[in-house]
């Protein structure tokens, strides 16, 4: 159950260690307190998961209301996107007889850079405007931080990747819009944004992070890369259900895996001494 | 009797081969308001956001309320307020949803009475529902402070808070910082006004090169006295 305690701070640190409710400040009590005299906050101090889950969803929201108004990465994730496979349908026109032997390589491709795109500007603008500091300072778990960044950018690759399968169905006549494809881009997604959202706050500081990041980013991809490329080959090719069970269990294991790391070793990386 | 909401002892901080602090001590009691001076270079910010729990300092301790930083959890963050050089906001969201967003982030229950009233304090009422981005440099600064106080910190660290504030602005934060400071908070504030830090602080402490060479009561001071002290630590 929550602690409803007035915000002053020995009395608040004694409800937290001791578990009970505490009277309310006596500045709080009085009739009409102006709003700047100290207690009239009310806090929730706890909460477990719900409030932990409240917070990753405020930041979220937050980020996702952002973008609403800015427009600033997803417009210029779906705009690198179909650019992106333009391209190649032009490079691998005039060389490629049946075009679904590149089109699992052209999406993942273009899904890795696309990605670059807006994990640059996860923690980047947080650190531009300074604003990370102010989440810093908040009673927020840090990992909290992390989830909310992490569903962010799942939202924002997800939404760009709905515009590049219709791109590549009609620049390569292929439809990917395909149940274990779905499957392969929702996991392989997750699991990019998931290492891609911690080595964004690892390079966020650095100077120069718009090339830090790929560089620190796309080697620990590769297995995501390949799993998710031979999953979309094999249901392209519409080989068997057994290969694509296994490519699929590999995808959830690397999800799972730095999802796990990732919430273990964030706090760490704030740690500045 | 007042007891001591901020109590830094020993504070040693480096950055590569400099040593920026260099045993710092310093005690800020309840309702009391401190402005610590000093040149660019000094230190003033590290050890605000040392006191902030933001960096770790090499050596020595920071005591908030008797909590000592270094072992507390982010429950701690609860208590403490800062305004900064950069102003902690996100400009593309309202004045208001900034302040509902950090309001979340501290677990406020029903904050939309104190959104308002912070609003109003920081004279940003009539212009809640427009965007930071189209916000003078003065407003988004007077937004800062209301994000540093929406949840009511015993603690409030305020590092140059009248950078970019006009003369009714500097007016407001000043009736401000002395209606915070009298409801038994702790202040301390960094500015490069001298009779601004006279006018704003119960007493002064000038940090140079990491130490604190001179602390005083600002009643006993006047400003040509602040400014030959400041001159006579520039010169040491």
């Amino acid at each position: 159950m929550d602690q409803h305690c007035a915000v002053y701070m020995p009395k608040l640190i004694n409800c937290k260690m001791t578990n009970i409710s505490l009277p309310t400040d006596p500045i709080a009590a009085t009739p009409t307190p102006s709003p700047l005299a100290m207690g009239t906050v009310q806090m929730r101090t706890g909460g477990g998961a719900a409030a932990y889950l409240r917070k990753v969803w405020a930041i979220a929201s937050k980020d996702l209301r952002a973008e609403l108004r800015a427009k600033e990465i997803f417009s210029t994730m779906a705009t690198f996107s179909v650019l992106a496979v333009i391209i190649f349908g032009l490079a691998f026109d005039l060389r490629v007889q049946r075009s679904a032997m590149v089109v699992p390589g052209v999406l993942w491709v273009v899904i890795l850079y696309t990605g670059i795109l807006g994990l640059n500007r996860s923690f980047g603008a947080e650190v531009d405007r300074g604003s990370l500091s102010a989440l810093l300072l908040a009673p927020v778990d840090r990992s909290a931080i992390y989830f909310g960044k992490v569903l962010a950018n799942l939202v924002f690759l997800l939404a760009a990747e709905l515009i590049t399968l219709p791109a590549i169905l009609v620049i390569f006549n292929t439809n990917l819009f395909q149940t274990w494809v779905l499957v392969g881009l929702l996991l392989g997604t997750l699991g990019y944004v998931s290492v891609g959202t911690l080595f964004a706050a690892l390079a966020a500081s650095a100077r120069a992070r718009e090339s830090l990041l790929p560089i620190l980013l796309l080697p620990v991809m590769l297995p995501v890369f390949m799993a998710g490329l031979k999953l979309t080959a094999i249901t392209v090719d519409g080989r068997g259900m057994e290969e694509l069970q296994r490519w699929v269990g590999i995808l959830a294991a690397y999800d799972l895996i730095f999802l796990t790391i990732a919430f273990l070793v964030f706090d760490m990386l704030w740690e500045e001494t | 009797m007042t007891k001591p909401l901020i109590a830094v002892s020993n504070l040693y901080k480096r950055y590569g081969s400099k040593t920026v602090l260099k045993g710092v001590d310093l005690t800020v009691d309840e309702g009391h308001v401190m402005a610590l001076l000093g040149a660019n270079g000094a230190g003033k910010t590290t050890l605000m956001r040392i006191v902030a729990g933001l960096v770790k300092p090499h050596r020595g301790d920071v005591v908030l309320g008797g909590v000592a930083l270094s072992k507390a959890g982010a429950e701690l963050r609860r208590y403490i307020g800062l305004v900064s050089h950069l102003p902690l906001l996100y400009d593309n969201l309202s004045g208001w949803e900034n302040l509902a967003f950090f309001a979340q982030l501290y677990d406020m229950q029903q904050p939309e009475a104190r959104i308002e009233a912070v609003l109003r304090a920081v004279d940003l009422w009539q212009r809640r529902r427009d965007g930071v981005r189209t916000y003078s440099r003065g407003m988004v600064q007077r937004l800062a402070i209301a994000r540093a106080i929406l949840h009511d910190p015993p603690v409030l660290l305020l590092d140059e808070p009248d950078t970019g504030l006009d003369q009714s602005s500097s007016q407001l934060l000043h009736d401000l910082i002395r209606q915070l400071g009298a409801a038994n908070r702790a202040i301390l504030l960094t500015t490069h006004n001298l009779d601004r830090a006279l006018e704003w602080a119960d007493s002064v402490c000038l940090l140079h090169d990491g130490k604190i060479v001179y602390q005083a009561p600002a009643v006993n001071l006047d400003g040509p006295a602040l400014r030959r002290l400041y001159a006579e630590a520039d010169q040491l």
